[in-house]
């Protein structure tokens, strides 16, 4: 028999009656909390020590320029489906911006955008060549859905404005821009708004451990520093 | 003997009697201060964090109803979450015990050509002893959790399931990692944030090289095929996202049955395990993502002896959240080496004896005062108290009771109550007024001591 029919057989003989009880759901459902709470989700951000700026629709531009001039980056990548404007601002500081392909072979990738003269274009490879994500100072992108109560921002990977995994894990900047009707109040909400997507990343505020007495200390091997802009 | 005869498993589940090397344990009070000092750290954060939320009862019920119902049609879930991953291009395969599940793991890895694999923090290889089967192929395997790492620098041992490395302090921290961290800094300092640097610099050329992962997982979506993988750190991130293989180990009992099931256990367990609201980091991926090859082993060992004993299964609920090792005195006092298993506390006094069959474990069941407090914080209700008094019968019924699970029961009483415990301590013989009344091999210097005990630990204890 093999080992698959073996443990199914195992299984059907050791387990109990088919119809357990069924599941009580009396927790807070999906979508009976109403939308997020802003103010409580930037105190979440915070609490993680995350740095958070509460903006205006016609201020996000302006505000990642600064954010981006604050953190002294250099070499900037945007998820290829954020909007332009975005990251226009940017190229006076002396920042560049590469665009990250989605589907098709990554080694086609081409940058976008103009360049600092100085620096010159760089591809981004992924997976082929994380050296390059290695070598980037920060990285913008878009979200998929937050949650106000647990200061939690989830990214879909299959989204053009989010970006392949090694995206937004192996520069130690990660600045993400938040819609205020993507701020949803608790987890059963934004499980709701990620049924069906497959890749996703979950993120509450900067790597951290409580590898050593338990106590949290922020900075390991993910991005260490998380910047979060709302848009009212 | 495992119930009505199921396989046991295999792996490292079984080591010392518990009195015999919590014996060893209890001798060392650097090591009982830093996990006092530990867990009472988290049990103040879980206590926090818990109280938040108004509707943790309900979640809490949920959550042992969602696992029972996994437990009650394990076969079907297991059936459809297989295909769910086949028909996505995950390859899927199926291990009866720790040898098999070491031997497709090896297979798997040896056939990409490493020399090398990338660790995520993964229970389940621990508990099937994967590195020590790798390492006789000749493949190193990298843990890359810092804890992980810490014990594995320092030659050691897991002493807890979430912080395997939490019966270090940072100067200990800082002593194996000048020691054995190739290029680190003499200088170092024990300062955590300096510690967890070096870590993320030993580390990064790795993550950025090594070409095969191997993960376990907290959850598997039977619907869906999706795996869930919850951290801290972002090693975990690194190892699914960058390398080119991802071998994912998962227990059979690690299944949901919905995508909407992890609205509860994404709430359960990062409060009562790390006591956040959140953790840093959860990672969920269906099917092989962005050209990686993806396997699945699905691994039994002992599993299904646990499903069949009807008062025994419900630990096969258990989410390794580490609440009931953090609330547990007799853990607190002995550490997680004592227990001789890679589940360690309450919950591995009544899972290991369960996975190896209890006459390989006959101690365990007694390594516990009763107090009832992990079942108070156990985000998915099992009754570890009476599951043990369960196994306790079942240790009896199959003639396995010893001298040392009986005096077991007397030290665990006696851990169970600082008070007691402290006058004990104070009293500086305990080990031998153990062995004047409970006949206690290995705990003391007197080694022979073959007549019952005229009265108990316990009785003794009392009259005074
Ligand atoms: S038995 Fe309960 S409290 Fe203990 S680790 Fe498992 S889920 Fe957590």
């Amino acid at each position: 028999m093999s080992a698959r029919d073996e443990v199914l057989a195992r299984v059907r003989r050791a387990k109990g009656p088919r119809d357990p009880a069924p599941v009580p759901r009396d927790y807070r459902a999906a979508g009976t909390r109403g939308p997020g709470d802003l103010d409580l989700f930037a105190e979440r951000l915070r609490d993680y020590r995350a740095l958070v700026r509460i903006v205006n629709a016609d201020q996000v531009a302006e505000t990642i320029a600064a954010a981006l001039r604050d953190r002294g980056a250099r070499r900037v990548v945007a998820a290829p489906g954020t909007p332009a404007e975005w990251t226009e601002l940017s190229y006076p500081a002396g920042i560049f911006e590469s665009r990250v392909p989605l589907g098709g072979d990554p080694r086609e990738a081409e940058p976008t955008g103009t360049p600092d003269a100085a620096s010159g274009p760089e591809v981004i490879r992924i997976p082929v060549d994380v050296d390059t994500l290695e070598r980037t100072d920060a990285v913008v992108t878009a979200c998929h859905v937050a949650i106000a109560e647990t200061g939690t921002i989830v990214l879909d990977h299959d989204a053009a404005d989010q970006g392949p995994r090694a995206l937004t894990l192996v520069p130690d900047y990660h600045l993400v821009v938040v819609r205020a009707d993507q701020v949803v109040a608790g987890v059963p909400d934004a499980v709701a708004a990620l049924a069906g997507v497959r890749t996703q990343t979950w993120i509450s505020g900067g790597s951290a451990t409580s590898d050593i007495e338990l106590e949290r200390v922020e900075g390991v091997h993910g991005p260490r520093t998380l910047e979060v802009v709302i848009v009212r | 003997m495992t119930f009505l005869g199921m396989p046991a498993g295999g792996g490292n589940l079984t080591g010392e009697p518990f009195p015999k090397a919590a014996k060893n344990t209890l001798a060392n009070a650097q090591m009982r201060r830093n996990l006092a000092k530990a867990t009472g750290t988290i049990r103040t954060k879980r206590a926090n964090v818990v109280a938040e939320l108004p509707d943790w009862a309900d979640l809490r019920a949920a959550g042992a109803a969602i696992k029972d119902e996994v437990l009650a049609n394990l076969d079907d879930y297991l059936v459809r979450f297989e295909e769910a991953l086949t028909s996505r291009g995950t390859h899927v395969h199926w291990a009866r015990d720790a040898d098999e599940a070491n031997r497709i793991i090896t297979g798997l890895v040896q056939a990409t050509g490493t020399r090398e694999v990338i660790k995520v923090k993964s229970m389940a290889t621990v508990e099937i002893g994967l590195n020590e089967a790798l390492a006789d192929v000749g493949v190193h395997a990298v843990e890359t959790d810092l804890a992980e790492l810490i014990v594995q620098l320092g030659n050691d041992k897991s002493s807890h399931i979430l912080v395997p490395a939490i019966h270090r302090n940072r100067s200990e921290i800082r002593e194996v990692f000048r020691r054995e961290m190739p290029g680190v800094d003499p200088d170092l300092t024990d300062d955590p944030p300096a510690l967890a640097e070096a870590a993320r610099e030993h580390l990064r050329r790795k993550f950025l090289t090594v070409d095969v992962a191997i993960s376990g997982a907290n959850f598997g979506v039977a619907e869906t095929g999706a795996l869930v993988v919850v951290e801290s750190e972002g090693n975990g991130r690194m190892c699914l996202t960058l390398p080119r293989t991802l071998i994912s180990v998962v227990g059979i009992e690690k299944l949901v049955p919905t995508w909407q099931d992890l609205e509860v256990f994404l709430q359960l367990l990062p409060r009562s395990s790390t006591g956040e609201r959140m953790n840093p980091y959860t990672s969920v991926w269906t099917g092989p993502t962005e050209g990686q090859t993806s396997h699945v082993v699905l691994v039994d060992n002992g599993r299904t002896a646990t499903l069949a004993d009807p008062d025994g299964r419900a630990a096969l609920r258990c989410i390794r959240c580490s609440a009931c090792l953090n609330s547990c005195p007799v853990y607190e006092r002995t550490g997680g080496h004592a227990y001789g298993s890679t589940y360690p506390g309450p919950i591995g006094a009544v899972l290991s004896p369960q996975l190896t069959g209890v006459d390989k474990n006959p101690t365990l069941p007694f390594a516990s005062s009763l107090c009832g407090v992990c079942y108070d914080v156990c985000p998915v209700a099992i009754d570890i108290p009476s599951m043990l008094v369960h196994l306790r019968e079942r240790v009896t019924e199959s003639k396995r009771t010893t001298p040392e699970s009986t005096a077991m029961r007397a030290m665990a009483w006696a851990m169970s109550d600082a008070r007691r415990w402290r006058r004990l301590i104070r009293l500086g013989k305990f080990g031998r007024v153990a062995s004047r009344h409970v006949p206690l091999p290995g705990w003391t210097t007197a080694r022979d001591l073959p007549q019952p005990p005229k009265e108990t630990f316990r009785d003794w204890w009392e009259s005074r």
